[in-house]
């Protein structure tokens, strides 16, 4: 028998989760000191936290470091994703601080809570070992059950809540009986040595119905069809914020894992898993579009675009290799900006007291608040993919991608798609700039840190619209380390 | 890099709108007049693109390359050949005119109005510069929203539904355009290890013959059919043209469906070659449905501005024809159609505008025995629809003919079916006038109406001096273009036999 070793302790690996965790106690200590006003104070030690992290992730950008036996990998791809994390993180916390008073949701305890999933979602990206996604998964799973329910007097933030956690604990189990197959079947959890075993190398039928079951639970926090039941109503219900946050970080994370999943431990049976995700992402991103045709609410409609638009990257995946994960990515950081944008907008405008959410309230926003309306418009453009706007661009390299592999069909059916698309998207332009508003106007409430949050998503979105080149090069410098 | 006069014409719009952007709301005049100022200063700037332009060299001229995307083998390649130019000129000549045109007509949001024409200005030029297909499809979708919104926000009633129609339309068209520009790009680099989107490059590469080439010549040519429109494709255009301001109806006629076949001069023609050949047959059927179809309804519409929305089908078809002739005389006729077109029905919306903007309607029925009350008005109105109808010794006629030697060649009885069509406009646009200007003066409301203000003078004079010049002196225009469009002949010939070689 041999002695248990135990691995070295080298925290260097997981330095930007630290740092989040770290201001996330800070805050909740803080919570406790003598009580002020506002908790507004509170959000500034979290971005100034997330900020830190920021910053530590790109001094690092470049180098390799494996920890705890391979278990975390602070490698450029889970560099990359922490960028896109931080980033996302940054701006809910931005969006916030405003949001939060002005909609009477203010607690010390959010923020400390958007940290947690915030280091979830960062372990998640660097998980070399699938006990390390699964743990990883669960932090962030638990905060963001916990902030869904926020509005704790209202009854859609409850069913949200409920809703988001009964799904996705079992989800979760899924994912877990997933593990233990391909733990049985290859006789380890960390994903080089999977990787390295006959077993998923052969493609055991075993692996496969462990990939199976895998892919049920990540494809819930992908919300991919058919396991995006839950989306719509938590999406809905969820503090706008929280929204914003459910959309783009945690399906960062959720993609950054399965990936690397996928590419580095599953890839000997990618012809399965290709052939399995093909039909995943049309049906997603039809179903996607074609139910967002039909609501009115905001909030709802962009839980379908976003269910739609995790079809289109899932394109990325189907086409493999380098130029598709590197889509992926780009088209993450697209989405990421975008989305955020688009979610904090809408958080800002409010009818009769209450927030603003269905498309008729936008009726003639353009003649009392030209700014806002020109902001909103340009996210939707971007979402429906008009040039030079960032969702263009990155579009356009996904669905190259897919054409390079020699996915034609699954292209067709991808722009054919965001054609339908365009109509919702557009949809809210015709509200907001050729409709009278009936009846009682939409204020805005006009927030310092909010507008700062916006302006950074939209020159975001303009950036990588018009110069696409470096971030392109920065998506595929961060797959490469999968594809060795 | 310092950027070029051609760089410089088709951005102006755009920096323009950006510095009115700064303009208070209030300064309606300023924005209006700024607006005027940048789209006539454009138009001085490319007036030298015209005048140095070598009429005799097949070449890109005013070229521009920058790098931009160099892993993806995108580029900022702009330049002019004979036939982009007629167009740049077009557009620099309509803008400012349809910008003039509106000076009274849109009191709501005139700072957004302005923006959004310049905007689309630069869109449209760029679509027209391009050399490059990324950027050219930049440009081509960028495009569509100012052209939505001018329809969208300041059209008339059922603007929505026009504005919604209009870009699902020409979106669902280009979707499968992008996927062929994606599938060439890749074959083209596939096949030369070169993978660059530079459409000169691609134009070189001889594409072997069969489904690929076919399917690929179909996505582009569904996106352009579209937007030309291509009978059957034409369905959004007669609700765009009614619901969208007049100024929108001018860029939308004059400019934005030369796109479509521009389109097909650029892209498909010179890539698809045998695809063009075996398509031919098809595009000549429904070109010439569309002309014969496109007058048919244009003769029993009520509306004046559908009438002349329809009679765009029309002379659209006739543009078609002349293209996929593949012979000189057809090509040259088609391109000087294209330019026709957007002077004679620019001038048609815009006569259509201003009597709208008198009477607040647009009903044939509603008018009669305007001579008597508005001649000058009258005048113009005869000169334009006899220019639009082909009357020899206007613009309308050159087109016409070259068009018809053109298909003649190939098929007479192409020449025959097409020829009906130009005696159906002398029908709808006479039977038109007629009810419209001779006769008794038949409602009390038409008596007080006033001439043409100086205001109105100014923009309708450029347009008639252009009918009359290009009708008298066809070879100022068709000299610049002649030797372009006979090495894209060549070209067409020479890859279409290689690939039938091998």
């Amino acid at each position: 028998m041999t002695d248990i070793v135990f691995p070295g302790v080298a925290l260097g690996g997981l330095l930007p989760a630290l740092i989040v965790l770290g201001t996330a106690g800070l805050v909740l200590l803080l919570d406790l000191a003598p009580p002020r006003d506002t908790k507004t104070h509170l959000g500034g030690i979290a971005l100034g936290g997330i900020v830190a992290a920021l910053l530590v992730a790109v001094t690092r950008w470049g180098t390799e470091q494996r920890s705890f036996r391979d278990m975390v990998l602070l490698d450029n791809y889970a560099l990359f994703f922490d960028l896109v994390i931080c980033y996302a993180a940054a701006l809910v916390v931005m969006l916030s601080m405003d949001y939060l008073g002005r909609t009477g949701g203010e607690s010390g305890e959010y923020y400390g809570l958007v940290l947690f999933a915030t280091a979830g979602m960062m372990l998640m990206v660097s998980a070399g070992d699938l006990i390390v996604v699964f743990l990883s998964l669960e932090l962030m799973s638990l905060s963001l059950y916990v902030l869904a329910g926020l509005f704790k007097t209202r009854l859609a933030s409850g069913e949200a809540s409920l809703k988001y956690f009964l799904l996705g604990a079992f989800a979760s189990s899924f994912l877990l009986y997933g593990i233990a197959l391909i733990y049985g079947a290859t006789g380890s959890t960390s994903l080089d040595r999977i990787a390295a075993s006959p077993a998923a190398k052969n493609a055991d039928p075993l692996v496969l119905a462990g990939l199976g079951l895998m892919l049920v639970g990540f494809g819930f926090k992908i919300s991919s069809v058919p396991f995006h039941m839950w989306a719509p109503d938590v999406y809905q219900g969820a503090p706008t914020t929280i929204t914003s946050f459910i959309a783009t970080g945690s399906k960062a994370a959720a993609f950054a894992a399965l990936i690397r999943v996928l590419v580095v431990a599953l890839r000997g049976a990618q012809a399965d898993w290709s052939a399995l995700l093909w039909g995943i992402a049309a049906l997603t991103m039809t179903v996607g579009n074609v139910v967002a045709l039909a609501q009115s609410n905001l909030k709802r409609m962009l839980a379908y675009s976003s269910i739609a638009h995790v079809g289109y990257m899932l394109m990325g995946l189907v086409a493999g290799g380098a130029p598709g994960a590197g889509a992926i990515l780009f088209y993450l950081l697209a989405y990421t900006f975008t989305t955020v944008g688009a979610f904090g907008a809408i958080g800002l405008c409010a009818r009769a007291g209450e927030e603003a959410v269905e498309v008729g309230d936008y009726a003639g926003l353009a003649r009392r608040h030209p700014v806002l309306a020109l902001t909103l418009t340009l996210f939707m453009l971007s979402l429906v993919g008009i040039p030079p706007l960032a969702g263009f661009v990155a579009k356009f390299y996904l669905f190259g991608s897919a054409v390079q592999a020699g996915y034609l069909w699954l292209t067709v059916i991808a722009v054919l798609n965001s054609a339908i698309a365009a109509y919702y998207y557009l949809r809210v332009i015709v509200y907001m700039y050729m409709r009278e508003p009936e009846g009682e106007g939409l204020s805005v409430a006009p927030s310092l840190a909010g507008g700062l949050a916006l302006t950074i998503a939209l020159v975001g979105l303009v950036l990588l619209g018009l110069m696409p080149a470096p971030f392109a090069d920065l998506a595929q410098a961060a797959v490469t380390p999968l594809l060795r | 890099m310092r950027p070029g006069l051609l760089s410089v014409v088709t951005f102006l719009p755009a920096l323009g709108a950006l510095a009115l952007i700064f303009v208070p709301r209030r300064l309606a005049a300023i924005q209006r007049g700024g607006g005027l100022v940048i789209t006539l200063v454009t138009f001085a700037l490319s007036v030298p693109l015209w005048t140095r332009f070598e009429g005799d060299s097949a070449d890109f001229q005013f070229e521009e390359v920058a790098r931009w995307l160099p892993t993806l083998g995108v580029s900022y390649h702009i330049g002019v050949d004979g036939i982009s130019l007629l167009l740049v000129l077009l557009t620099t000549v309509l803008t400012p005119l349809a910008l003039a045109s509106a000076w009274h007509a849109i009191e709501d949001r005139t700072k957004e109005f302005v923006i959004t024409v310049l905007l689309l200005e630069t869109g449209m030029l760029g679509v027209f510069v391009s050399l490059d297909l990324f950027l050219f499809f930049v440009f081509w979708e960028a495009m569509l929203i100012p052209m939505y919104l001018i329809i969208g926000v300041w059209g008339g009633g059922n603007r929505v539904y026009a504005a919604v129609k209009f870009i699902l339309y020409t979106m669902v068209g280009s979707a499968l355009m992008l996927v062929a520009i994606l599938a060439l790009y890749y074959q083209h680099g596939g096949a030369t290890g070169i993978y660059t989107f530079d459409v000169p490059t691609l134009a070189r590469f001889v594409l072997p013959p069969g489904q690929g080439q076919n399917l690929m010549f179909l996505a582009f040519a569904l996106a352009f059919a579209i937007k030309v429109p291509l009978f059957p494709f034409h369905t959004w255009l007669p609700d765009a043209h009614v619901e969208a301001p007049t100024a929108g109806s001018v860029i939308l006629a004059g400019v934005l469906l030369k796109m479509g076949t521009y389109g097909f001069l650029r892209f498909c023609l010179p890539l698809f070659p045998d695809a063009t050949y075996e398509f031919a047959p098809l595009v000549f059927a429904l070109a010439v449905i569309g002309i014969v179809y496109g007058a048919l309804v244009s003769t029993v519409q009520p509306d004046l501005k559908k009438l002349v929305a329809y009679s765009s089908v029309s002379h659209l078809g006739f543009v078609m024809l002349g293209l996929f002739t593949l012979n000189q005389q057809g090509l040259v006729g088609g391109v000087i159609q294209m330019v026709n077109h957007g002077i004679s029905t620019g001038a048609l919306f815009l006569l259509v505008g201003m009597i709208y903007e008198r009477r607040h309607t647009r009903l044939i029925a509603d008018f009669g025995g305007l001579w008597a009350v508005i001649p000058a008005f009258s005048a113009v109105f005869l000169v334009v629809s006899l220019s639009s109808l082909g009357l020899p010794g206007l613009n309308g006629f050159v087109g016409e003919f070259l068009v018809l030697v053109g298909a003649f060649q190939v098929n007479p009885w192409l020449a025959a079916f097409a020829t009906t069509g130009i005696i159906f406009a002398a029908v709808y646009l006479l039977w038109m006038y007629q009810r419209v200007i001779f006769g008794e003066v038949t409602h009390e409301e038409n008596r007080r109406l006033t001439d043409l203000s100086l205001r109105e003078w100014a923009v309708l004079v450029p347009l008639l001096v252009l009918i009359v010049w290009i009708g008298v002196y066809p070879s100022a225009f068709t000299g610049k273009t002649e030797a372009t469009i006979s090495a894209l002949i060549a070209q067409v010939q020479s890859k279409a036999s290689v690939a039938l070689l091998r």
